[in-house]
Parts: C-alpha cells; sequence; structure tokens
C-alpha cells in the first residue's frame, strides 16, 4: 500500500546558523527508514514521466520499488544501470525541473523525493554496499579511446565506454580529477571524498586519469590520435568568466565567481594548512543568480562575510538557481537583491572595492528566452556598501582546444558543434559535450552528453 | 611526481636559483615566452613560473626563480631527487617572432632569466638580438655568459654602477634609440614599473615593445580571471591571450594595483616560513 501523505519526508540538516560557519556537508541524507517511507510515496506510474524529465533516464520507479523493498543493493544495481555517479547526481541536480517536476505526486503535493532517494541509495552502497562483493569486469575490446577534461562530461563518457571494456585515458588539466565538481561546487554541497569515491569507482573499471595535461598546449588532439587513440571526447567544459562591462570591474576585490570557488574548493583556501590566500571583506555582493551564484555566497558567509547580498535583475520566479540552494542560502541569512542590476563598481583613492552601485528595475513584456523582461526605474539608482563584488553571470567556452584543432566547427558563442544525438563533432573520430558545446549549463546534463556520446563513440568504433 | 634533476645558484648573491625538472611532457612542446605551474605538494600554491629552457630528448624543463615569496622560499628548500607535486605546462602562447629582422631585449633583474630564453630563442632562429640586462647590483648579475653568447650584442648595466655600465637599462636603451639604432621590435621583461617605464620611453620613437607580463594567476588556464589586465581598453587574461602584450596598450596604473591584493597574506605567509623542515611540511 503506498504512503499516500503529501509531503516528502524532510531532509535532515545542520542548522542554518550553525552551518553558515563551517563547510561540512549542509544536508545529512535519509536514514534507511526514512528512506523506504520515502519510496512507498511512489505510486509506479505505468508511464513514468519521472524517466522523461532525466537526462539520463535512470530507470526511477524501478530504483524506488527496491528501496520500499529494503533492497539497497538492488536498487544500486538499477541505478548504475544507466548512471554511473549517482552519488554526484542525487546531491546537485536540478529534480525540481527534471525527475521531480514531473511526478504526478507533486501535482497535489510533493513530489517523491527522488534526488534524496537517489543519494540515499549511493552513500548506502559506498559504506555498507558490495555484499555480492566487487562487480565483474568487462571484457577488454582493446579499442583506446582518449577523454579531454575529467568533469561530469567526461567521467560519464569514460564510465559508460570502461564499463563497455574500452580503453579510456582521461586527461585532467588541473592538479585533481573532477572538473566543476572538485573546483566549483563547494565541499558543503558535495563533499570531495564522495566525488573522489565515484572516480575511484571509474578507476576500477580501467579507466586511467592523467592529471596536469593542458590538451591543446602539452598535447594536440591530433597527437592523440597518432599516439593510438581511436576517438576523443572533448568535454573540457566552459572557460573564461565573463564580467559585466560597467565601470570599476578591475577594482581590487572583484573576482569572477570561478576565482573565489577555485580558491576556496579546490585550493582550499579556508583550510589554515593550505598556503594560496583569499580575502574577501565583511560585505560581499554577489551578482547573478544561478547556482554558481548561490555556491559564491554560501562560500563567502563561510568565509566569514558578515553582510553577503545577492544581486539578480530579474525577480525571484526568474532566478535560474536550483531551488534548494536558495531555500539554503536564505536559511543562511543572504541577503537578496531581486531586481537590481549593477551600473558601476565604486571604489576608493587606493582602488579597493566600496560599493557597487545599482538601479532597480522592474518586469516588463516576455523577451525571447520568454522571461518578461527586466526594465530599468529611470533615477532610482542607489550603492550598496561592500568590500568584495564577486561576478557569477557565466562563463564562455574555453577557446583552447578550438584553436588548436583543425578542422573542429565552432557555434557563434564560441562552443563546439556537437551531434545532440551522438555527440559526433564536424570531424571524424572527435566527439564533444557538455559545457563546452553548450555554455554554461548543469552537471546533469552534461552527465546526459558525456552518456550520448560514449554510445556515439561506441558505434562508432564497432561500425569502422 | 616530477623529480629536481639538478638546482644550481646563478649568482652570488642566491637571489635566483635554476632549478631543471623532469618533466618530459611539458619539454616535448615548451617554446620560448611560454610558463608552467608549479606546486610544491598538496598544501602548496599553484605558481606560475616561465619556461627558461627545455630539452626535449631529456624530457627537462629548467625555470629560475627568485625564492623571495613563501612558495619560491620553500622550493629553495628543497633538493635535487626531490619531487614536486605537480608541474603543469607549456601554458601561454609562444613569443611572436613571426617577420622579425632586428629586436632589442630588455630584462630588469630576475626577468633577465625570463628575457633571456626569449632573446636566445629569437637569435637561434637568426634574428638579431641585442639585449639589454639590468641589474641593481654586481652580485645579483646572473646568465652573463649564455646572454653574451645567445645574443649579438650584450650591454649590462648596474643601478649602483658596481659592474657593467653604470645607471637604469631603460637610461641604455634610451641611449641606444637616439644614437639611431632601429629596431622591428622591443621586448621587455622585469618589475612592473620597469616595463611602464620602457613603454613610455619607446612610445616616441614609434617601435612595437611587447611586454611579459606576470600578474596573480591561479588556474593559468583561461578559467578564473585572476590574471586579467586591460589591453587597449579590452579586458584580457594573461594566461591565454598572453603572457606578451603590445606594452603601449596596457594599462599598467590597474596592474600595479592588482599585482598588490595580496601583499599582505605574502608578507605574513612568508614570516611564518619556520613551518617548513628540509622542504617537508610537517601537518599535525
Amino acid at each position: 500500500m503506498a504512503n499516500m501523505r503529501m509531503d516528502k519526508n524532510p531532509m535532515p540538516e545542520q542548522e542554518p546558523l550553525v552551518r553558515n560557519k563551517n563547510f561540512d556537508e549542509v544536508a545529512l541524507g535519509y536514514t534507511a527508514e526514512m528512506a523506504i517511507d520515502e519510496a512507498k510515496r511512489c505510486l509506479n506510474c505505468r508511464r513514468p514521466a519521472c524517466v522523461e524529465g532525466c537526462p539520463v533516464n535512470v530507470h526511477i520507479p524501478q530504483f524506488i520499488a527496491k528501496v520500499a523493498e529494503g533492497d539497497f543493493d538492488g536498487a544500486y544495481g538499477v541505478i548504475t544501470s544507466t548512471n554511473s555517479l549517482p552519488a554526484i547526481c542525487g546531491r546537485v541536480c536540478p529534480q525540481e525541473t527534471q525527475c521531480e517536476g514531473r511526478c504526478v505526486r507533486g501535482i497535489k503535493g510533493e513530489s517523491v523525493g527522488i534526488g534524496r532517494l537517489e543519494r540515499f541509495v549511493a552513500d548506502y552502497h559506498m559504506t555498507d554496499g558490495h555484499k555480492d562483493g566487487p562487480p565483474k569486469l568487462p571484457e577488454p575490446n582493446g579499442h583506446k579511446i582518449a577523454v579531454v577534461g575529467s568533469g561530469p562530461a567526461g567521467l560519464t563518457c569514460a564510465g559508460d565506454l570502461a564499463r563497455k571494456g574500452y580503453d579510456v585515458t582521461v586527461f585532467e588539466a588541473f592538479h585533481k580529477a573532477g572538473g566543476v565538481l572538485v573546483y566549483g561546487i563547494p565541499e558543503f554541497r558535495l563533499p570531495k571524498a564522495i566525488v573522489a569515491k565515484e572516480i575511484a569507482k571509474l578507476e576500477y573499471f580501467g579507466v586511467k586519469i592523467v592529471t596536469d595535461a593542458v590538451i591543446g598546449r602539452a598535447e594536440s588532439v591530433d597527437e592523440l590520435f597518432e599516439q593510438g587513440f581511436e576517438a576523443v571526447f572533448i568535454g573540457s567544459g566552459a572557460g573564461l568568466p565573463q564580467f559585466l562591462r560597467i565601470p570599476g570591474e578591475n577594482l581590487l576585490g572583484v573576482f569572477s565567481a570561478n576565482e573565489i570557488l577555485t580558491r576556496t574548493n579546490l585550493m582550499k583556501a579556508y583550510l589554515p594548512e593550505y598556503d594560496t590566500p583569499i580575502r574577501l571583506g565583511r560585505r560581499v555582493a554577489i551578482v547573478g543568480g544561478g547556482n554558481v551564484a548561490m555556491d559564491a555566497a554560501r562560500c563567502a558567509k563561510r568565509l566569514g562575510a558578515e553582510e553577503v547580498y545577492v544581486i539578480y535583475r530579474r525577480s525571484m520566479e526568474e532566478l535560474p538557481a536550483r531551488k534548494e540552494e536558495v531555500e539554503h542560502a536564505q536559511a543562511e541569512e543572504i541577503i537578496f537583491k531581486l531586481l537590481n542590476n549593477p551600473v558601476e563598481i565604486v571604489g576608493d583613492e587606493t582602488g579597493h572595492v566600496t560599493g557597487i552601485k545599482v538601479i532597480k528595475m522592474e518586469l516588463g513584456e516576455p523577451d525571447a528566452s520568454g522571461r518578461r523582461r527586466p526594465v530599468e526605474v529611470p533615477g532610482s539608482e542607489y550603492v550598496i556598501d561592500v568590500d568584495a563584488v564577486i561576478v557569477a553571470i557565466g562563463t564562455s567556452p574555453n577557446p583552447l582546444i578550438l584553436s588548436t584543432t583543425p578542422g573542429l566547427e565552432a557555434t557563434k558563442k564560441g562552443g563546439i558543434v556537437a551531434d545532440e544525438a551522438t555527440g559526433a563533432t564536424s570531424r571524424a573520430g572527435v566527439f564533444a559535450g557538455g559545457d563546452a558545446v553548450t555554455g554554461a549549463a548543469t552537471v546533469i546534463k552534461a552527465m546526459g552528453a558525456g552518456k550520448v556520446a560514449a554510445a556515439g563513440i561506441d558505434q562508432y568504433i564497432m561500425g569502422k | 611526481m616530477f623529480k629536481i634533476v639538478s638546482k644550481r645558484p646563478l649568482n652570488e648573491a642566491k637571489t635566483v636559483v635554476e632549478f631543471v625538472i623532469d618533466a618530459p611532457l611539458v619539454a616535448r612542446k615548451a617554446k620560448p615566452g611560454q610558463f608552467i605551474i608549479f606546486r610544491i605538494d598538496e598544501y602548496g600554491e599553484r605558481v606560475p613560473v616561465t619556461i627558461a629552457a627545455s630539452d626535449p630528448k631529456k624530457g627537462t624543463v629548467t625555470i629560475m626563480v627568485q625564492p623571495v615569496g613563501k612558495s619560491t622560499k620553500m622550493l629553495n628548500t628543497m633538493e635535487p631527487g626531490d619531487c614536486l607535486a605537480d608541474f603543469v605546462g607549456p601554458l601561454g602562447r609562444p613569443t611572436n617572432m613571426e617577420g622579425l629582422k632586428k629586436v632589442c631585449v630588455i630584462g630588469g633583474g630576475v626577468g633577465n632569466a625570463i628575457a633571456y630564453p626569449v632573446a636566445k630563442g629569437m637569435h637561434d632562429r637568426g634574428i638579431q638580438v641585442d639585449m639589454i640586462a639590468g641589474f641593481r647590483s654586481k652580485d645579483i648579475v646572473i646568465l652573463e655568459e649564455e646572454m653574451r653568447a645567445g645574443t649579438d650584442h650584450l650591454y649590462i648595466t648596474t643601478d649602483d654602477g658596481s659592474y657593467g655600465e653604470a645607471g637604469f637599462n631603460v637610461t641604455k636603451l634610451q641611449a641606444l634609440l637616439d644614437a639611431g639604432e632601429q629596431y622591428d621590435e622591443i621586448m621587455c621583461v622585469g618589475p612592473t614599473r620597469m616595463m611602464q617605464r620602457v613603454c613610455e620611453a619607446t612610445k616616441p620613437y614609434g617601435v612595437k615593445t611587447i611586454a611579459s607580463m606576470n600578474p596573480i594567476m591561479l588556474d593559468g588556464t583561461g578559467m578564473c580571471g585572476a590574471c586579467r589586465l586591460t589591453v587597449g581598453g579590452e579586458t584580457k587574461f594573461a594566461c591565454v591571450d598572453g603572457p606578451e602584450f603590445d606594452g603601449h596598450l596596457v594599462d599598467w596604473d590597474g596592474i600595479i594595483q592588482r599585482g598588490a591584493y595580496y601583499a599582505q597574506e605574502e608578507k605574513e605567509a612568508a614570516e611564518h616560513i619556520c613551518r617548513i623542515t628540509g622542504g617537508v611540511r610537517e601537518h599535525g
């Protein structure tokens, strides 16, 4: 009998005013009892809309049915048949616009907590799983594949191919594998030990990871082919941070979100034993409304800022960040300055930021994106006093691979042109996916693209 | 891990130390003007350093480092046989040598360690190279023999007159230009103020002047924007668009401000270097 309670089992969390002073994980995870109870809320629909909402098509009702039976290892098997990185997805996917957004239980109440259940199953497997011994290794098929970038797109592509028996090598420019999962998403949202364990699992399946390798500089894509790789997947991610192009942008104390997040998450600047410095000040403004803006704001708070503002030019309704992150940020006393648009960053005679001048906005007619266009309210400018400004308004694709790989077609925005159904680019044997193709998007979309490309590569190699 | 093959001080004052590092992947592709990023260990910063030389056959890369900050001082406590955790590159664009026939390369202090490989690279390609190497005093002069062998004319200047010609390198450049020397390009590497002065000095002569920038950097691959600078009114990233830029278009005041952002943290870190014991860190 299904559990017909309207609300999800709430996620146990650290208290907001405790957690905004530490970098430990905010959400603590379901217990087995909570997971079974939540799983029983699933109606096991005959035509599960949730699966269509998932970029990697996790067989959601089937895994939830296993959870309801208490067969957590079985549930893990169902999830990992289509998703290589469940502990990560369960934590960072925007479920409300994907699986959970399509859940019938969401019509009259709250949807089933699919993301929370996925996380529970993955975490259970990491600590208590493996009762049937380690999974069987595939028969090697002798084909060598290179993957450029070890973020969500690259890791997913590598994992899927390795499980099919390919000999996969992943090249990472940084000193640590994981891409945005390690340099971008903070510890309190996605513990780095979890990322390391998911990567270790890929290594168990034979994936080799080479760090400190900048493809496009140290080796070109053509040289990878010369070394015997038969196909190359490019998942090099988004690169160059965009700035606002307003006066004062080069004042001291103006940062890209990428810089602050990299200093904090990859270089661990918040821990005294690490050498990388970080200095933000007492009052910090973040410009932008995406997940990256939320991460930067919550990092700033944890780094000791007393007042942290999120400045966004539209209203809460249009704010693109994952809902849970916004709620968490609000609970952690991040101040939202909505319908405000920066016009100038102001500084003192020493060149340090002292404030950000914004103009109030109101929503007008819908624009090309379907969202109501923000319009300036004349004469409404005012200055918010801050010591630092973090710009989180997006990134453009890194030009390194495109500029060093002849024959690769680029989009107008500088992304790599890739077929949505196969990941194939304009060059035979070269596939691409993730932010390198689309510009800044989500972890799960990149994983979806990595998965599509893995299938595309398999087809390409087998058809040769 | 990247092994230190050899290490030697480049002057009596030991203000600049040369390290040869075993890094075959970097050595294979390194070109003059490019840089690497090293990290001492898990706790270390990512430190950008220009490539001084590379030997693709031996798989080694040479860097020259001035031990002034915490990371470079720690590096200086390491010995041949010790390993760096990371050594990634080559990064940045190589020096453009296309179409050049006669060039003046001007270096200041440790900047000569960066200027020299560029000068030699140009000389090796048949470009006529005059080099002006400026130092504060005799005891910190580096690479004299190498620079002499790798260029057509070498002028050494010292601020205090203790060696070579007395005065600033930029004064010597001015004298050469006034005497009618014609260059297709002038390339400067050194402290920001020095490069700014060189660019101001060459502007009236209309000689294209390239400056090798060394701003604060974090990832070095075009991701964080820490190294941004304004060139000709546009925002550029030194790590992917540079590190060399048209010095007449660079916003020098902006660079001087940005470079000092972590001055206090750097000073404190360097003062607390007592944590270091023979290149190995201890953590309780």
